[in-house]
């Protein structure tokens, strides 16, 4: 499955073992938040990166307290309708300050690119396609926002607010 | 005698279609296939489908008509109405 | 009015080729329907029973004469020379073609409108009074509010998969023309102690097949933080409301689980978060926004008749339509004008494109270029000065505009039924019809007096049957069209759900039993009594025993 993070193709260096399978003795690994409860300890005496591999189902109450230990936290979307990841995508990266890899997987299509983009996403498991072509034009389709988000463009406002200062 | 064909929304414009001979399509119910049993409903629903796989229709279903010498009459008001278009300005005592 | 900048015209124009591309993926087969369906409801593309369905927004129901040119336009060159306008102040076109539909949009977007967010699970397009800026009861004009509502909610990157779709809905006068109390959020723009001016919020409106009132979760919130509290209610709905039963999905279910004080607990946590952040709208954007709405240059004209009393007394017809379509003005020598789209036997909200221009002209040269289209599907030239209005009914009068109905029981809501939707149980416009025609006479209806008789085609109650004095519901049984009677229900401040009275009628029985109801009104009415004054008085018993004895 191919990954894009910061507009490239890049190569996957995480795990993400089974639920009730062995834990890799090496390497990056992203666990459920069932696993990371239950192997919390274990977890954390590794010294390689560690993610989470959630869902709209988890509360970011479970996450929150740990979350310098995060490299990468990614999202499940069983259905692109599930539209709770992008309020929680917001979360992390705005209120709780999360700086990691913001990954979305699942049923992910580039017509969802650009939501999730400016939900503080960036890194996104896709299926098939011409994912980097796809990628690029969906993100560059909409180059106005009305609303400001962490997203580095500016929004709308900034604009306006910026013309007329030089008006 | 119970008769089935297959309808359904062209793709381009939206508009109620028949299965018709050869895979054509047809606004008019009369060129419609008809099925008399299971296993023919069931070939026509497959020739249709493959209509969707060519992106030329929408959603193909199967659906009940008389046969009154010829012309065909949707059995369901739905279809009665998707056969003859929306009775605007025609009251409910004339029926459709 | 709100005019775009070069962002917004720009940000439409780019909308537009993203569906164009999408539209051609989708015609190549890239994308599958099931991919697509999404994608086309963010524009408002829906498919119908007979071709596609084109549902264009009239963002809070405020457009100009350019814009219903280009609409009797459009109906001319991608339909068949008419639309329909709807319950939440669209337009919908019945007859377009999905390989044209970028073309629409694009002409759509050469006058500052488009079709986005007139469906799916978003926020949709935002409503207000249709007598907004011209009101005599006004507190503040809603459409400042709205616009902004617009923009924020417009491809709002956190809330365009909500677990269902959202409605806001925004009133600034003290009645409520808005129906806000049945919409997801209502919003009623209130002065406090203090003279501050700040919103009540509603939460958990809705009909559908579970009708609720909304319920007040705030009751004064300070303006110029709107945007951070409804981004708030948003985020909670985001992430608790249900997505495991779309009939339980919207946020009038999540109000009901968890209880109106919980909800409002936990929006007013989510927002002392966000108040402080950049969701709000910094003062000069506010200005800027409410600049476009400033009023119009109106005369100072006192209060005059020059001629209207004669023209008054000369002509029944146009005295007739003074009483009913003519509404009071926050300017003296002003009038607000209610023009009908439901004369005798026609079709709900239907308008042809030579009355859209008739409509247009009239805007421009009597209305200061202003149009509302109403809830109520009718239109409105908000701006019209007293003397003008002979002439100006004169004109509707020659184009079939001038029916005299506005309030009274032909003054029917009723949504595309059967005739044209594809979820649709039965027919509403031959109800609609009948019920217009056996009420002919508009002695008779002004005898009745004020009456809201509204008709859906299935349970969804998009033709608002819950909240009509008298609601009427088209449902299928055994391959027959059976109709269902709701009584007192209503849209004001004081809304209610209706109650159903007894078993359905078949559609030839309709009528008739509409017609007993209001016979059974007119027996026992108080002198003055309104139909849902005298139903609240009187409740179900007469009704239904008079109902189910005769028929």
């Amino acid at each position: 499955m191919p990954l894009i993070k910061n507009g490239a193709i890049t190569d996957d260096p995480w795990q993400f073992p089974a639920e009730d399978g062995p834990m890799p003795e090496t390497g990056s690994v992203a666990v459920s938040l069932t696993q990371w409860q239950r192997e919390k300890a274990v977890l954390l005496a590794r010294s390689t990166p560690l993610g989470l591999l959630l869902t709209g189902n988890d509360s970011l109450d479970n996450i929150v307290p740990n979350i310098t230990a995060y490299d990468l936290i990614a999202f499940v979307f069983p259905t692109f309708q599930d539209g709770r990841p992008y309020s929680m995508a917001r979360l992390l990266r705005e209120r709780y300050g999360y700086t990691g890899e913001l990954r979305a997987t699942g049923d992910v299509s580039r017509d969802q690119f650009l939501f999730m983009y400016r939900c503080g996403f960036d890194a996104f498991a896709v299926s098939a396609g011409n994912v980097i072509e796809d990628w690029l034009r969906a993100v560059s389709e909409i180059s106005i926002w009305y609303q400001p988000t962490n997203d580095p463009r500016s929004a709308l406002t900034t604009l306006r607010h910026k013309l007329h200062a030089l008006e | 005698m119970k008769l089935e064909i297959v309808s359904a929304n062209r793709l381009t414009d939206g508009r109620v279609v028949y299965l018709s001979h050869g895979g054509r399509w047809s606004e008019k119910i009369v060129d419609g296939r008809t099925a008399r049993n299971d296993k023919e409903s069931a070939a026509l629903l497959t020739e249709a489908e493959a209509s969707v796989a060519k992106c030329l229709v929408i959603d193909p279903y199967l659906l009940t008509i008389s046969d009154e010498t010829g012309a065909f009459t949707a059995m369901r008001l739905r279809e009665r109405i998707r056969q003859f278009g929306p009775k605007v300005n025609q009251t409910l005592d004339q029926s459709v | 009015m709100y005019r775009y900048d070069e962002f917004d015209q720009t940000f439409v124009r780019q909308r537009v080729a993203q569906f164009r591309d999408q539209v051609a993926r989708r015609l190549s087969g890239d994308l599958s329907e099931e991919e697509f369906k999404p994608l086309r409801l963010m524009n408002g593309l829906y498919l119908q029973l007979h071709a596609y369905m084109l549902r264009v927004a009239i963002p809070y129901g405020t457009f100009c004469s350019r814009q219903m040119r280009q609409l009797a336009d459009i109906s001319r060159h991608y339909d068949r020379g008419y639309g329909h306008f709807t319950t939440r102040q669209n337009i919908q076109f019945n007859w377009v073609k999905l390989d044209e539909v970028p073309d629409i949009l694009a002409a759509l977007a050469e006058v500052e409108m488009h079709a986005i967010q007139t469906s799916g699970n978003c926020i949709r397009n935002v409503t207000a009074d249709p007598f907004a800026g011209a009101a005599a009861d006004e507190i503040e004009d809603a459409r400042i509010w709205c616009e902004i509502i617009r923009q924020w909610s417009t491809l709002h990157p956190e809330f365009s998969f909500l677990p269902r779709k959202f409605k806001i809905s925004v009133n600034g006068a003290i009645e409520d023309r808005a129906a806000l109390r049945v919409h997801d959020i209502g919003l009623q723009l209130k002065q406090n102690d203090t003279g501050e001016i700040g919103f009540e919020v509603m939460v958990g409106g809705g009909q559908g097949r579970t009708p609720m009132i909304a319920k007040s979760i705030r009751s004064f919130l300070p303006k110029e933080e709107l945007l951070s509290y409804l981004e708030s209610i948003l985020r909670v709905y985001n992430l608790l409301g249900r997505r495991d039963n779309k009939y339980k999905a919207r946020i009038k279910i999540l109000v009901h689980d968890l209880g109106a004080e919980t909800l409002a607990n936990m929006v007013e946590r989510e927002w002392q978060q966000l108040r402080e952040g950049y969701v709000n709208l910094p003062d000069s954007e506010l200005a800027r926004i409410a600049c476009y709405f400033a009023p119009p240059d109106l005369e100072d004209a006192a209060e005059t008749d020059n001629g209207l009393d004669r023209a008054r007394r000369a002509n029944g017809q146009f005295e007739s339509w003074l009483e009913h379509n003519v509404n009071a003005h926050k300017q003296p020598g002003y009038a607000i004008v209610t023009i009908s789209l439901k004369p005798e036997g026609g079709v709900p909200g239907d308008i042809d494109a030579d009355q859209m221009e008739v409509v247009a002209d009239l805007a421009q040269r009597f209305s200061h270029d202003e149009l509302r289209a109403t809830y109520q599907q009718n239109l409105v030239l908000p701006h019209v000065r007293k003397r003008d209005l002979h002439v100006v009914w004169r004109l509707l009068a020659a184009h079939g505009l001038s029916t005299a109905n506005h309030g009274l029981i032909s003054d029917i809501i009723a949504c595309p039924g059967m005739d044209y939707c594809s979820l649709a149980t039965a027919r509403s416009i031959p109800v609609a019809q009948s019920i217009s025609q056996r009420f002919n006479d508009l002695t008779r209806q002004k005898n009745i007096g004020d009456l809201r008789l509204n008709i859906s085609g299935c349970i969804n109650a998009c033709g608002h049957h819950h909240v009509g004095h008298i609601g009427i519901l088209g449902l299928e049984k055994n391959g027959a069209e059976n109709y269902q009677i709701t009584l007192g229900g209503r849209s004001d401040r004081s809304a209610a759900i209706g109650e159903i009275i007894g078993p359905a009628f078949s559609a030839e029985k309709i009528a008739d039993a509409v017609e007993t109801v209001i016979d059974t009104y007119l027996d026992l009415r108080q002198p003055g009594e309104r139909f849902v004054d005298a139903y609240a008085r009187l409740g179900r018993g007469p009704f239904k025993e008079r109902l189910y004895a005769t028929h």
